[in-house]
């Protein structure tokens, strides 16, 4: 097998965030002589500028079929894979229509482009599903232990399913699935950002979520060094330790307010008819059964350690100041003024003869 | 062939004996001739440290207030850490132990022997006998294990999923080190070192009747076995006595139980009669003791050898058995001193 960096890549979804930046990295990647970005929608002018040395087509999944084979395409990079849906682009079905059927057509058109040496397939920790009977940590190899209800959670088992059907078929063809935690940093905007971003969040009612992040620069360079280098199997890429939902609502210095598991459900599904996303099944699967995966394979198998969740957050919290209420310094600030406060009154009760200091103040 | 012969050939038997019965030493009860108690064990108050000269009244309040408020200063802020299991030890520290100290010291005055036979920093798999209506013998065990250790150790119990489906409770439980009874966390958890905890009589054990106290239930298909097994981690078997009288089960409403979905629905002398105040366990006296470990790093190829799994469970089933009757001769009256 040939461990050398592929010449000609082709990138889906570059339209957006995390497509855009893996496309300007491996095109300014010395190694790799030609990126080729695959899209049916133009991106948005924020991310024009990150796109100067990627080839762009403009085309549909099914057009893609034949721009793979002809491009001559040695590794395939599959990022089109939408979490939340999108009103601009279709709500629920478009989404479903770019995650599904979108791609089980580039597949397609992998499977028959004859130069093809490397597959790599963005795929999520939704994987896993969420039951009560759940291990608390997830290797690569568990199970789902049933159909999870979200969306996005489903759309990741079926493209997973086309993916192992695309390993059967060919083999040869190194496919490497990566299974991301959430990701966040200062700049991306994601579901789960803004869902931070917010100054009172909504959490789920006696349920404290186990939560892990990774940090989008971690992402990319593990997206990178899969195509550049041979990884084929399917990896857990997310930040060690872990951030309860409660301690990181704190430490963004954002106001929980707890709502009933059933009323969040139900709010969820009204939202979805009125075309507002904000908070969707997949997101109540997560926060009230959290999710832990086991990274020692990544790690292993890359040489690589993104960083801790911990750090992750804390360096998205520096960039959402704003919104913020309980932070850290002022709480601290509300302790020596307590504490202050209670030392000054015993001090004046001892002084005092009338009033014995005897009881805590 | 007998069951003793083929005992005899199972790899790893020759080495474990059960163990040898101590003379019984009555602890309570009428005693003939005047005699010290054992002595309680002394438990450090965490909260208080004694190194500087002993404080006088107003710094020792004004360190506690300070100490309080920085607790909940990190708390607030969320300054603190949590394991991926969801365990947080200081939370467990400051607010939980304290709050079951109460009951394991005061109310059930617990004794507890053999705690040498816990490892000092390796893993192990801590079975018990599982009793008491609500699974308060597990919690005992957990401050029994903290507070008598010398190096302080954590039990981290595995817990039946109808625990995890309760909101408020699953996370309660999270927080106190406890996770689903499943192979890959307890593999996970003892190839870390930790200590675990696991009660295989489950809900046949705590939702018993009082007519069948001190009889272990089947001890199911030996899961814990075949974990303990696969990590080669000692399996240390372990008695609770008195969890038994705390809430005793007079009869089992079945039908209820089906209509509220859980698996009994008990009638104690108290319970349902008294309404809350029927919540309140009975005053009975605890022992638990800790047994020698069982090896098992040399079986580690037999983990899915059914035969091998059952008769070692069948081994810890009798060895806690034997221990039982040796606590309750240790104990004549269930509510004494």
């Amino acid at each position: 097998m040939v461990t050398s960096s592929p010449s000609v890549v082709v990138v889906t979804g570059v339209s957006r965030y995390l497509g855009a930046r893996v496309a300007a990295r491996l095109a300014a990647d010395p190694r790799i002589d030609r990126v080729v970005g695959l899209d049916p929608h133009d991106p948005p002018a924020r991310l024009l500028g990150l796109l100067d040395g990627v080839e762009r087509i403009r085309a549909d999944a099914r057009a893609a079929t034949e721009a793979i084979a002809d491009l001559g395409a040695e590794a395939l990079v599959h990022l089109a894979v939408t979490s939340v849906p999108d009103a601009e682009h279709g709500g629920r079905s478009g989404m479903k229509e770019q995650n599904v059927i979108g791609t089980m057509q580039v597949l397609a058109a992998a499977q028959g482009a004859p130069k093809l040496r490397k597959l790599v397939v963005r795929s999520s920790t939704a994987a896993y599903g969420a039951s009560f009977r759940d291990p608390a940590v997830f290797t690569e190899d568990t199970e789902p232990r049933a159909v999870p209800r979200g969306p996005f959670a489903r759309d990741i088992l079926d493209i997973e399913g086309y993916v192992r059907g695309f390993r059967r078929r060919r083999p040869e063809v190194a496919a490497t699935v990566l299974r991301f935690a959430p990701m966040i940093s200062s700049s991306a905007e994601t579901s789960l950002t803004r869902y931070f971003a917010q100054p009172v969040v909504p959490t789920v009612l006696g349920r404290d979520a186990r939560l892990q992040f990774v940090h989008v620069d971690d992402a990319l360079e593990v997206l990178h060094r899969s195509v550049t280098e041979n990884h084929p199997g399917t990896f857990n890429v997310a930040g060690s330790g872990v951030l309860m939902l409660s301690q990181a609502v704190r430490r963004a210095g954002r106001v929980a307010v707890p709502l009933p598991e059933s009323g969040l459900s139900t709010a969820a599904s009204l939202a979805r008819y009125l075309g507002v996303e904000q908070i969707g099944l997949d997101q109540i699967d997560l926060f009230v059964h959290g999710r832990v995966v086991d990274t020692s394979r990544l790690i292993r198998e890359f040489g690589f350690t993104p960083r801790s969740t911990a750090t992750a957050f804390e360096e998205f919290i520096q960039a959402h100041a704003a919104g913020s209420s309980l932070t850290a310094d002022r709480l601290a600030a509300a302790e020596h003024a307590i504490l202050d406060g209670i030392r000054r009154v015993r001090a004046a009760a001892e002084g005092d003869p009338a009033h014995p200091a005897k009881s805590r103040a | 062939m007998s069951q003793d012969e083929y005992r005899d050939m199972l790899p790893g038997h020759a080495d474990f004996r059960l163990p040898e019965p101590s003379p019984p030493k009555k602890l309570n009860g009428r005693r003939p001739i005047p005699e010290k108690p054992a002595p309680e064990p002394v438990v450090e108050e965490p909260a208080v440290a004694s190194a500087e000269p002993a404080p006088t009244g107003l710094d020792l309040w004004d360190r506690r207030v300070a100490d309080g408020l920085a607790f909940l200063r990190r708390r607030l802020a969320g300054a603190y850490e949590v394991d991926e299991f969801g365990f947080d030890p200081e939370l467990t520290a400051a607010v939980l132990h304290p709050m079951l100290r109460v009951l394991y010291r005061d109310w059930f005055r617990t004794e507890v022997f053999g705690i040498e036979n816990v490892p000092a920093e390796s893993g192990g798999l801590v079975v018990g006998n599982h009793s008491g209506t609500v699974a308060l013998d597990a919690l005992m065990l957990t401050v029994a294990l903290h507070d008598n250790h010398p190096s302080r150790r954590h039990l981290r119990l595995l817990g039946a999923d109808l625990v995890f489906r309760v909101p408020g409770m699953s996370e309660l439980a999270r927080a106190a080190g406890a996770t689903v009874a499943c192979n890959p966390d307890a593999e996970r958890l003892m190839t870390n070192n930790q200590l675990v905890g696991v009660f295989p009589e489950g809900f046949k054990g705590i939702g018993k009747k009082f007519s069948e106290r001190y009889k272990l239930q089947r001890f199911g298909r030996g899961g814990f076995v075949s974990a303990a097994l696969r990590t080669g981690t000692p399996i240390i078997p372990v008695a609770i006595v008195g969890a038994e009288e705390i809430y005793p089960i007079l009869a089992d409403l079945k039908p209820l139980a089906r209509l509220l979905g859980v698996p009994y629905f008990p009638v104690t002398p108290t319970f349902p009669w008294l309404g809350p105040l029927g919540l309140i366990p009975l005053p009975s006296k605890w022992l638990i003791q800790f047994c020698p470990p069982i090896p098992t790093a040399h079986l580690t190829e037999y983990a899915d050898d059914p035969l091998v799994v059952y008769n070692l469970a069948d081994q810890v089933r009798e060895t806690i058995q034997a221990s039982l009757h040796e606590l309750l001769q240790k104990r004549p009256d269930p509510f004494a001193r």
